[in-house]
């Protein structure tokens, strides 16, 4: 099968789902110039009425294209750094999200929000450093983070056909990986998880940019005759509980391993939903290993100590391994 | 230039010094993040040193400004450590921030910086906090809020400026109009010629001034301080300048390419750091030269105090987020 990076598994998407709907168009900043990349070429094919450079101004064009969707519209906004998620929030959570709901269920508002460079890079310090999906998943927000390219391009896709608003998380630390996608046309749908490896003695559930790492974690550990599934939720919400159940149940062991904050994190909801459904079929208490309770520093050594790590995960598993009950 | 200018030598030799530190400063910065010395992406300021040094220079020490993402030269006109400001930019211990923010959150509270600021007009309300301080505690105190030309547009700007025209706030709302915000020109984001204008709107005085002359923004400035100071309310001041160089040190490498050369071109024949020393001489105010010799000396003893400095130990990084920690809080990730 062909490679791609992920950020063009994300242009494809876009490119394709443009061509298949013309109610689908792009708005965000610098998106004609692609100075994120996902609309690489767009304008070209599409021309200025599919594609919309906004002035400075995320809180007035999050809800300007939550009036377009409820008027036909399917537009595609691209947030050009994590943080506006927080300048457009108000417009986020109490508008796109609700207003469904409290018109009744009236009317549907299928917008679809790119957060192209979510999760920390190197030396961009607290306002540009944050992975801001558990806030909107709390707030009921459809939210996915695909971990490949092949997953990018697939629930891109789907979450811009989606009628709900969808917020999709790119992590930046992702976007120039490589990976396999296929040729022909295909969707991943909400709401389920992929076990990413097989294991039979402990399960890492890792998310978003953190699932490669957790994979080079498992090939470490299989050195050293340890089993470690894999499991990937790449849909936040809706949450995919019964792969995740079937894994803690087959395992019995449980690390989750995330980069949004620990207090009130994503990882404590995971936490949670394990140890309410499988409780009896675990060894051995559910640990997290999450990103601190800080904004990222900008120094190099500040930053590495404050995000969760591979080394960390691997220490981890084995000490959870050593210490479980048999 | 206007040669009957009625400012004194030590005064014009200063807006020198202050244009040449800040334009030194940035292409000393280039070097170093090219060098991988300094971490992450800076915004360089190269190109528009006219209106900080011009603005700055028109404050009291005790005044406050706000920054945004292209701060370097508001924090060194404002009386910013330029090796205070290396070392920040390194990661070390002993820059501004302790490392914790880098180039886009210097802030230095005792020199009146709140702090560049990341998020794009987020420092125009700060700055009216810090203006409605000043008022209550019956100090006449002015804050100046920087914004770009794309910062005029953010929402928060226009709630700041209407807050400040009714409580009548001792700001100086000081748009840089740079022409873009990263590849948006200004022509096609706004439509209106002077976003001065704009003032109107909330019943205050807006007044559009020539960025690449410091003589012209100083002057403006001055008079506006004036008034503010007096307790007339705020004003919106609009610099029109432009940028010599990319948004950020990568732009070129990414190729992203938004203005012509021509454009580029004609706006360098206005650079400020030819004309204004050009004019020096000519007046026998000074020998720039000699200013240069000084300014190079600072910067290479800022360089070389940010390389002494240490790094900060990993396990700092949870220290300074509270000013009433609790135990356990905040929380590592493990
Ligand atoms: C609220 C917000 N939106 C977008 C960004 C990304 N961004 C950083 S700088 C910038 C352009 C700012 O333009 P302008 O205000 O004109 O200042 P200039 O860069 O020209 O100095 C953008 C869009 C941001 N940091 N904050």
């Amino acid at each position: 099968m062909r490679e791609i990076r992920y950020l063009e598994a994300l242009t494809e998407a876009l490119r394709e789902e443009m061509r298949r709907d013309p109610s689908v168009v792009i708005i965000g900043e610098d998106v004609r110039h692609s100075l994120r990349g996902v609309t690489k070429g767009i304008i070209d094919e599409f021309g200025p009425d599919r594609i919309f450079d906004t002035p400075i101004s995320e809180a007035g064009f999050t809800g300007l294209a939550t009036g377009a969707a409820m008027a036909g519209m399917r537009p595609v906004v691209e947030y050009q750094i994590n943080a506006l998620i927080f300048v457009a929030f108000d417009q986020l959570v109490d508008q796109a999200q609700k207003l469904r709901y409290m018109m009744g269920g009236q009317g549907k508002i299928p917008v679809t929000y790119l957060v192209v460079a979510s999760g920390a890079r190197r030396g961009l310090a607290g306002q540009h450093s944050d992975h801001p999906y558990p806030l909107l998943v709390h707030m009921g927000m459809k939210a996915v983070m695909p971990s490949t390219p092949r997953d990018a391009k697939g629930l891109f896709k789907a979450a811009i056909r989606e009628d709900d608003p969808v917020v999709v998380f790119a992590p930046a630390a992702l976007l120039p990986v490589k990976g396999a996608v296929p040729e022909g046309e295909y969707t991943i749908p909400l709401g389920q998880a992929e076990v990413k490896r097989e294991g039979s003695d402990l399960t890492i559930i890792a998310v978003g940019p953190l699932v490669p790492e957790a994979l080079k974690c498992a090939e470490s550990l299989a050195s050293e005759g340890i089993a470690a599934e894999v499991l990937d939720p790449r849909s936040l919400l809706p949450l995919d509980r019964e792969t995740i159940l079937a894994s803690a149940r087959k395992t019995g062991r449980v690390i989750l391993f995330d980069d949004s904050n620990r207090t009130c994190g994503y990882a404590a909801e995971l936490s949670a939903v394990i140890a309410e459904e499988a409780w009896d079929s675990l060894r051995a208490p559910i640990r997290r290993i999450t990103r601190a309770d800080v904004p990222v520093p900008f120094s190099p050594p500040l930053e590495a100590y404050v995000l969760p790590s591979r080394d960390r995960l691997l220490e981890e598993c084995r000490q959870l391994l050593t210490g479980s009950r048999a | 230039m206007n040669p009957t200018h009625p400012l004194d030598r030590d005064k014009l030799i200063g807006f020198y010094r202050t244009m040449r530190l800040i334009r030194r400063f940035e292409e000393r910065v280039v070097e170093l993040v090219n060098r991988d010395e300094i971490p992450g992406v800076t915004h360089e300021y190269v190109g528009q040193e006219a209106v900080a040094t011009g603005v700055c220079h028109a404050l009291r020490p005790d005044d406050v400004i706000t920054s945004t993402h292209r701060g370097h030269g508001h924090i060194l006109a404002k009386g910013g450590d330029p090796r205070r400001m290396i070392a920040e930019l390194m990661g070390k211990t002993t820059g501004y921030n302790l490392g914790r923010g880098g180039s886009m959150h210097i802030a230095d509270l005792s020199l009146g910086i709140y702090g560049a600021n990341g998020i794009v007009g987020a420092g125009s309300p700060i700055a009216c906090g810090a203006a409605l301080a000043a008022k209550l505690h019956g100090i006449d105190r002015v804050a100046v809020a920087f914004f770009g030309d794309g910062g005029m547009n953010q929402g928060v700007v226009h709630e700041a400026l209407n807050l400040a025209a009714i409580w009548k706030l001792p700001v100086i709302f000081v748009c840089e109009n740079n022409g873009y915000a990263i590849s948006a020109s200004i022509k096609e984001m706004a439509a209106l010629e002077r976003l001065a204008d704009r003032a109107a709107a909330y019943g205050m005085p807006g007044e559009w001034v020539d960025g690449m002359d410091v003589l012209a923004v100083h002057a403006a400035t001055t008079r506006a301080v004036e008034r503010v100071r007096g307790g007339a309310g705020p004003m919106l001041l609009e610099c029109r300048t432009y940028r010599f160089v990319g948004h950020f040190t990568a732009e070129k490498a990414r190729g992203l390419k938004y203005r012509t050369e021509e454009e580029i071109a004609e706006w360098r024949k206005r650079d400020p750091l030819v004309i204004y020393p050009a004019w020096l001489r000519q007046e026998g105010i000074c020998d720039p030269a000699q200013v240069d010799a000084e300014v190079e000396a600072l910067l290479e003893e800022a360089v070389a105090f940010a390389r002494q400095s240490p790094f900060p130990a990993p396990d700092e990084a949870l220290d300074g987020m509270y000013a009433v920690p609790y135990p356990g809080f905040p929380a590592r990730g493990w």
